[in-house]
């Protein structure tokens, strides 16, 4: 088992690396599909078996308590969207908005993503971590202009610009960390190595640590999509196909968060510096009320959850900002069902435009009823990620405003209005798309349901029983969160 | 013999900040294209110094990457992009040029306040260096929202770039430097061609980004 080990590390990176290259050349394109998923399968076999037995950190990879969380959370949704996107691409290819050598190029760039990620999560040294991060941001940019339409080169052009200052941000602040371990480490790859740097945080420069951590917070919350520094997401879940929106929202800011996360456990341990975690959960609450408004605004069916990503990506930086054993394990747990619970509705919603053709609203309209699988996927996901019970989302939830309101009642207050105001404007939408006499379209559809019901059913699962095991390995997570 | 050394280090890096100032107020596309040129050229030169200063053979990659190909190429093809896409005369209005000058003139206080004052215990080559590198990333992103115009964001985008590898170079024996240079210079040929491509397919009839806003699907 031990022995197996580094393999399974190596296959992390290796299995994608191939793949891409292998899915470059492959033209047809249900090989290619299924390629995909033998690849995506691939990865989540080595990620799991990382669980049970882990290789020695090197100076350049490490598989740790913290990143195995993600790495078995992102390769599971990495595994389910492939799934997903072979049935969304066959309908696109048949109504004639791609073609085959743009499936070609699909396949590849997902794996690419896939590799940018698996890296960003596995490296030790700060600066590899920043080159996964910008693989997997830049392969995102050139998937949202796939269609090419008018609207897809602007929101991949503004998704370019926003990253490429985010991107700017986060190597600035990397060189800050470098050049403050310096002194303490030495030149060279030591200085960069995130096991080395946390053992001797203490001995670090703090002034020089807090500019770091200011840039790198900017930098690495632009893709979390943090507020002020949102503006690319919207538009890049509403142009892009539906398997990249859900890639996006269930895996791709959870890896910039990792990113933010490393760092803040890093200058936790300096005594000098200030408190990482005040302004992580300022942004976070500040992004949570500016998106629960506007979601009342959105006519997009695409838009409007991509708004509500940003503010549950808000809740999480919120709970990790206050830190503490207990909100740090909320905050795992709502990141966990987050993901989840936001590609299942973006596998259902995928669909759901394919068959009625728009993605506004308010051509949407009794789903439940014309389509009834597809309607109540729907209506189930989005019972889970408004916070209603028996879902998981509502004990993270819970669990994250109880802990405020024992240490800042104001704050929980704040937190509590975000969620109410988010839950009305969900609601509302649900009603008028999943309810009511149906509008549109009413073909049969073809979809894959797995995917969808594989997710929903972990996130119902999750909130009426967590098993023992799994609790017992947050709660671990959380205290090394700090 | 240390002394000069430094200085002309110095030097280079505000020669760069100087150019950054002159792409601020320049509203002539070609002219901020020739600009550009003049930034890789003094950022090849200075990243060459560093080379030489700190014994780092492996940096004159970096400096040669910064020459042949963000100082000759890119220019070049931008040239002859903009001739063929029709706005190489253009003026392009820049919103109040002393305002912009100013909010430069307080970003570069900025970081040569906050960078000092934090960087007590570094190095003294690579103190000023990485204040005035932040200075020329600063002015890099106030070149990019000042503009409307695609080309001269890319413009600004590549100045941004040059600040950065003029830090990551300061910072001596940062690994990766020469990779992340190179895998830079690509990823702004990739933009470079994307541009011009989506144009000769007519998606789009202008490169004026604001022309793009009426696009957004909130309007639709």
């Amino acid at each position: 088992m031990t022995a197996l080990a580094p393999i399974a590390m190596q296959s992390l990176l290796a299995t994608p690396a191939l793949a891409a290259a292998l899915l470059a050349v492959l033209p047809g394109y249900r090989a290619a599909a299924r390629l995909n998923i033998a690849a995506s399968l691939l990865s989540l076999l080595a990620a799991l078996l990382l669980l049970g037995a882990r290789p020695a950190p090197s100076p350049l990879f490490l598989v740790d308590d913290l990143n195995i969380v993600f790495l078995v959370l992102n390769s599971f949704v990495g595994l389910t969207t492939s799934v997903f996107s072979a049935s969304y691409i066959g309908h696109e290819l048949e109504t004639g908005h791609l073609t085959r050598t743009h499936l070609r190029f699909y396949h590849a760039i997902y794996q690419v993503m896939m590799f940018g990620m698996n890296l960003a999560l596995i490296a030790n040294s700060i600066g590899l971590m920043w080159v996964g991060v910008e693989l997997a941001t830049l392969s995102t940019v050139v998937m949202v202009g796939i269609y090419r339409t008018h609207a897809a080169i602007e929101a991949a052009w503004k998704y370019f610009i926003l990253g490429s200052v985010g991107i700017a941000l986060a190597l600035f602040g990397t060189i800050l960390v470098y050049l403050a371990a310096r002194p303490v480490l030495g030149t060279g790859v030591p200085a960069m190595e995130w096991t080395l740097l946390v053992r001797k945080s203490g001995a670090l420069e703090p002034a020089l640590l807090n500019v770091a951590f200011v840039f790198l917070l900017l930098g690495y919350g632009t893709k979390v999509g943090l507020v002020p520094l949102h503006a690319w997401l919207p538009d890049a879940h509403a142009e892009g196909p539906t398997p990249i929106s859900a890639v996006l929202s269930g895996l791709l800011l959870n890896v910039a968060l990792y990113a933010l996360l490393r760092f803040k456990i890093l200058l936790a341990g300096n005594r000098g510096t200030v408190d990482p975690g005040v302004l992580m959960a300022a942004l976070g609450l500040l992004s949570v009320l500016f998106a629960a408004l506007m979601l009342y605004r959105r006519r997009d069916i695409k838009r409007l959850f991509a708004y509500s990503s940003i503010e549950h990506m808000g809740i999480i930086v919120f709970a990790f900002g206050m830190g503490g054993p207990l909100a740090n394990f909320a905050g795992l747990l709502q990141m966990t069902l987050h993901s989840l619970t936001k590609s299942a509705i973006f596998f259902s919603v995928g669909h759901t435009a394919q068959v009625k053709g728009t993605q506004r609203i308010s051509e949407i309209g009794g789903l439940t009823a014309s389509h009834p699988l597809l309607g109540w996927s729907l209506v189930a996901g989005v019972a889970a990620i408004a916070g209603l019970p028996p879902f998981g989302i509502f004990m993270s939830e819970f669990l994250i405003v109880s802990t405020t309101f024992a240490r800042g009642p104001f704050l929980a207050a704040a937190l509590a209005l975000g969620l109410l105001v988010a839950f009305g404007a969900l609601l509302t939408r649900l009603a008028s798309v999943a309810f009511g006499a149906p509008r549109g379209p009413v073909g049969p559809v073809k979809a894959s349901y797995v995917p969808s019901f594989a997710h929903l059913g972990l996130v119902l699962g999750a909130g009426i029983y967590l098993p023992p095991p799994l609790v017992a390995w947050f709660q671990h997570v959380a205290v090394l969160l700090g | 013999m240390m002394l000069p050394l430094l200085d002309t280090a110095h030097m280079l890096a505000g020669g760069l900040v100087l150019v950054s100032f002159m792409m601020l107020y320049q509203d002539r596309l070609s002219a901020l294209i020739n600009l550009l040129a003049l930034h890789a050229l003094v950022l090849s030169l200075a990243v060459a110094w560093q080379a030489w200063i700190q014994n780092a053979p492996e940096l004159i990659i970096t400096a040669a990457t910064a020459l042949g190909f963000k100082a000759i190429a890119i220019p070049v093809a931008l040239q002859r992009m903009i001739k063929r896409l029709g706005i190489h005369r253009e003026i392009e209005p820049v919103v109040g040029i002393s305002a912009t000058m100013l909010a430069g003139i307080g970003l570069v206080a900025l970081a040569l306040v906050v960078m000092l004052r934090t960087t007590a215990s570094a190095a003294p080559l690579a103190r000023e260096d990485i204040a005035l590198a932040l200075s020329v990333i600063l002015l890099g992103m106030l070149i990019m929202v000042t503009r409307r115009n695609a080309v001269s964001q890319v413009a600004g985008f590549m100045s941004l770039e040059n600040g950065l590898v003029l830090a990551a170079t300061g910072a001596q024996g940062m690994p990766l430097v020469v990779e992340i240079s190179v895998a830079f210079s690509i990823l702004i040929a990739f933009i470079v061609i994307g541009i011009f491509l989506f144009r000769i397919r007519e998606r789009f009839d202008t490169v004026e980004v604001q022309a793009l806003d009426q696009f957004r699907g909130e309007r639709r």
